[in-house]
């Protein structure tokens, strides 16, 4: 349960692996700065392109904003329940944190899965990709946001398995430490999509 | 739980919030969600208000969910990750920004229509 | 089954490419021979492939920097032949199909594969023993970063084997790069190419940050941190923030050829200028990478060589601050004339003049510590000079072009060719090979020959000279550039000098391989048994030469700048402790090879469309981080008692140069 390096180890293995786990979350914090960079890099080219409709429909004929609402909701929740994990691991409770975990990834599943109905929905009326430049635009933003979300799925799997391998230590905090910064960098990023691409898109 | 086992898996610079702390951010984000579509979706306010509105809205989520989901804060042990997060807003700001000023122009200097 | 992967796709038509192709072939060959015959490869993998020691790496770096100095040069060779010969009636030996993918590779290979890993593995050789440190952050992530960056650059050598490069010159602007105008294998090469390798440098920037900012000894403020390391920090601090623009950028266009997207396709409401937009957001601040570093080469290389603290260190740290935030926003004046209009175009004019005024300010800063110091005339002193006269006038042709006005009659043509090879020849490639003179001893232990290293250093001035300085006035009458043919007579004679200077340039660069050969041939006589051949200044001459794996034995407080200085100045220096605590230190691993080779299946794959193969390759990716994920044998102990032996040993080889001399 709690940190388990303290035992059979010499004195300096502590503050040594404390002073890992410390530069590993500030290094994670530095990648999200990165991916900021990208996303607000589709962001700008999604706005440049968002009004080539090339003779295709606009955001306002394809968007179901209800169904967004309820995937930006689920999303949401899941960012919420991750915290609690986070709460449970920083208390070395490792059942609540797998039940929070598998919360979390269920609501975030209900996500993806969402998305991938619209965008198969949107693609069988030959309103893919290559519609049109705005259609580029909107698949490539929202889909790249969709593949961190899927990634990030695997990665809850995989913080499961290792929790459940190795119970909480101070290497599976900090992996979980990173987890939620990548989890809820990824809601924040949703709620740049949801207005930028949803809401201004229907207005 | 007792804080000394809290504070034995604490690592510095994760930040971390209590169960409190996260259900309000949630609360919160909640409200600053539902209004905006609802906003869109019902309201007959003139088109300029209704984008500024879900636009500061927008803002403000996000700024709550740094606070009390990342745990952003002006404390020493988050200092170094608020410069980055402002390194970063700033280069988007510079990245962005420019970059629609410059489109726009090159549109419309260079595209016929 | 291969997907577009055919016999065909070897270049058995083209005589120069088999030559090279066999040239290569050969090479490996006899690279796998020699490991074979001498049963060296336990050695190889297990002290080099497998090391995650910031040292090793950055020696592997700087390995293959200098290997695609030749290629890139060899292309710049084919160039300036063909240019020197090709006029009027006379076609030269290089249609334009395979000069224009010469001229393609020369610059992705000079910029990325060349420039790049010099300045990237001095960074890493140098930065952690210059903070006190005894690695870098991420140990693990830097050999990845290595195997990407090795991944890329095989991906642009393959090219030559199978299938052919880019036409569209170093930047791949569409519409030529899309699918429809370039429907060749080239584009994806350079694609996955540089999205591979460009992972690697970006998880190089996120390591150097968290290893500056986090990592330094006790008592090293900022303020007290070498220039050299400054200057690393601001180009991983540039890293950070401008690569993901190029990922986008290249993830885009890839999605174009790939899936049919329209991002930047003429058809169906695309926009070309937007990637012209992203590329060079990314674009400009990557020179800044390239050169920073150079600076800080200098700025330790002038302080140690006169004996001298560097003149104005705060203003030195304070321009190279305000360098790296006005690289950000100078973006557009690389393509004034796509026609933006004269509002914006002004806009980005002032911003790059302003950016040259604190790297004016660096250059007083450098000419002021060499007055009144006794300067030493040695190699890394010579580059330095060279650098500062030569980097000079690029940056007043760069000035020049700033003008929104004369960049209209300028752009693209061999005037702009000769503002950029200007700067980065004799900005970051002097500062490398400055640096390169000035830290070998540390990495290996002996120096290099100072009359090869110098002879080497006049080729290069000379021939950079002759082959640069008529592009100029080629430039002012009127000669575009990426030409494999002309109809002006008058150009002709330019063109010839230009050749001449190139090979010059190439003496000066057997020169430097000849330093090599010689240098390793005399090492015994030239060994640096004290660490600190140089009478230096900051802490990595404080260590053997080389270091011990594990760089400090006991982490150094630091109270000052140019730290060992002081450590020197006031007898603390070289000081024994009373016990040895055990050390830590990161395993070796393969894992980083296995990411990399399976980056340059997934590469391969993509550009031939051999999608069974992708998906190996990608699964191979995930695989494998997943599995390290699991490891946890990640570290292991060095017990005091050892670390004692080593440092006592140290020591004694110390005593031994002092009584000797």
């Amino acid at each position: 349960m709690a940190d388990q390096a303290s035992s059979g180890h010499s004195a300096t293995f502590d503050t040594h692996e404390r002073h890992i786990a410390s530069n590993r979350v500030f290094g994670f914090w530095v990648y999200i700065m990165t991916d900021t960079i990208l996303f607000a890099s589709i962001f700008a080219t999604y706005a440049v392109l968002n009004t080539s409709f090339a003779g295709g429909p606009t955001g306002k004929e394809l968007f179901d904003l209800p169904s967004v609402l309820l995937e930006t909701i689920f999303l949401l929740t899941s960012s919420f329940t991750f915290g609690l994990g986070v709460v449970a691991v920083n208390r070395g409770r490792r059942q609540e944190v797998l039940l929070w975990l598998a919360a979390t990834f269920v609501l975030g599943a209900a996500f993806v899965g969402m998305e991938l109905s619209e965008f198969g929905s949107m693609i069988a009326e030959g309103f893919g990709p290559r519609r049109s430049a705005f259609l580029s635009g909107f698949f490539g933003l929202v889909g790249t946001h969709g593949l961190h979300v899927t990634f990030g799925l695997l990665w809850i799997a995989v913080m499961m398995v290792q929790l459940v391998r190795k119970g909480v230590t101070i290497g599976t905090t900090t992996r979980m430490m990173n987890l939620s910064l990548f989890w809820h960098f990824l809601d924040i990023v949703w709620i740049c999509v949801f207005t930028v691409v949803y809401l201004l898109g229907v207005m | 739980m007792s804080d000394h086992q809290i504070s034995a898996n604490h690592i510095a610079g994760a930040g971390h919030g209590t169960r409190t702390s996260y259900a309000i951010g949630y609360g919160l984000s909640i409200l600053l969600t539902i209004v905006p579509f609802l906003l869109v979706m019902r309201s007959s306010l003139p088109r300029g208000t209704i984008v500024i509105t879900i636009v500061v809205l927008a803002a403000i989520q996000i700024f709550v969910q740094l606070v009390f989901f990342l745990h952003l804060s002006t404390s020493s042990e988050q200092r170094w990750n608020v410069v980055a997060l402002l390194y970063a807003l700033i280069i988007l700001l510079i990245v962005a920004g420019g970059s629609l000023w410059i489109m726009y122009h090159l549109n419309y200097n260079m595209v016929p229509y | 089954m291969f997907g577009k992967l055919t016999l065909q796709s070897l270049p058995l038509d083209i005589p120069i490419q088999m030559g090279a192709v066999l040239f290569m072939v050969l090479v490996t060959a006899g690279i796998i021979g020699y490991l074979t015959v001498k049963r060296k490869w336990k050695w190889l993998w297990s002290e080099w492939l497998t090391t995650v020691d910031h040292k090793k790496i950055g020696v592997m770096y700087l390995v293959v920097a200098f290997v695609m100095l030749f290629r890139g040069f060899v292309d710049a060779m084919m160039m300036r032949s063909q240019q020197a010969i090709a006029e009027g009636a006379a076609q030269g030996y290089l249609p334009p199909d395979h000069y224009d993918q010469v001229f393609s590779a020369h610059g992705v290979i000079m910029i990325l594969f060349m420039a790049m890993p010099f300045i990237i593995g001095l960074i890493n050789i140098v930065v952690p023993q210059q903070i006190g440190a005894r690695d870098v952050a991420f140990p693990f992530l830097n050999s990845v970063s290595f195997w990407l960056f090795v991944a890329g650059m095989v991906l642009v050598n393959l090219s030559l084997v199978f299938g052919e490069f880019a036409r569209t010159g170093w930047t791949a602007y569409p519409p030529l790069s899309e699918l429809q105008y370039s429907p060749g294998v080239g584009v994806d090469y350079y694609i996955w190419a540089l999205q591979i390798s460009g992972a690697g440098t970006l998880l190089t920037g996120i390591n150097f940050v968290a290893t500056i900012i986090k990592m330094r000894a006790p008592g090293m403020t900022l303020m007290k941190m070498p220039v050299f390391t400054w200057t690393a920090l601001c180009t991983n601090i540039l890293i950070i923030g401008a690569f993901p623009i190029l990922t986008v950028a290249l993830a885009l266009l890839a999605l174009d050829r790939y899936l049919g997207m329209h991002f930047f396709t003429n058809a169906l409401g695309g926009n070309a200028m937007m990637y012209v937009n992203l590329f060079w957001a990314w674009g400009h601040p990557e020179v800044y990478i390239l050169v920073l570093p150079a600076f800080g080469v200098f700025s330790e290389v002038i302080a140690t060589f006169t004996g001298k603290k560097l003149f104005g260190y705060t203003s030195m740290i304070y321009a190279t601050v305000a360098i790296t935030v006005l690289s950000f926003i100078v973006w557009l004046h690389h393509f004034f004339t796509m026609g933006s209009g004269a509002n914006v175009n002004a806009f980005f004019g002032i911003t790059t003049m302003i950016i040259a005024v604190p790297t004016g300010v660096k250059i007083f800063n450098w000419v002021f510590t060499i007055y009144r110091g006794r300067l030493r005339f040695t190699t890394p002193v010579l580059w330095t000079l060279g650098f500062i006269i030569t980097f000079t006038i690029g940056g007043m042709s760069g000035v020049l072009l700033a003008v929104p006005g004369a960049d209209f009659v300028l752009h693209n043509s061999l005037f702009l060719i000769a503002h950029f090879h200007n700067t980065i020849i004799g900005g970051a490639v002097f500062g490398v090979f400055a640096g390169v003179n000035y830290w070998f001893p540390k990495a290996f232990g002996f120096k290099l020959n100072e009359k090869l290293g110098k002879r080497a250093f006049w080729f290069w001035l000379v021939g950079f000279y002759l082959a640069f300085m008529p592009l100029y006035v080629l430039g002012f009458m009127g000669m575009t550039r990426r030409l494999n043919h002309y109809n002006n007579p008058a150009w002709q004679p330019y063109l010839i000098v230009a050749a001449v200077g190139a090979v010059v340039i190439l003496i000066g660069i057997l020169h430097q391989v000849a330093q090599l050969v010689v240098s390793i041939r005399d090492r015994e006589k030239n060994r640096d048994l004290t660490g600190d051949p140089w009478d230096g200044r900051t802490l990595e001459w404080s260590l053997a030469s080389p270091p011990p794996f594990y760089n400090f034995a006991v982490i150094p407080e630091v109270h000052e700048r140019d730290a060992y200085w002081a450590m020197k100045q006031d007898g603390s220096a070289h000081q024994r402790p009373a016990k040895y605590e055990d050390i830590h230190m990161p395993r070796n691993t393969g894992a980083g090879v296995i990411l990399g080779v399976a980056a340059l299946i997934l590469g391969f794959a993509m550009v031939w469309h051999i999608w069974w193969m992708a998906a190996l390759g990608f699964l191979g990716l995930v695989v494998t981080v997943i599995a390290r994920s699991f490891e946890e044998d990640t570290e292991y102990t060095i017990p005091a008692e050892e670390v004692e032996r080593i440092e006592n040993e140290l020591a004694a080889q110390r005593q031994l140069q002092t009584s000797e001399a």
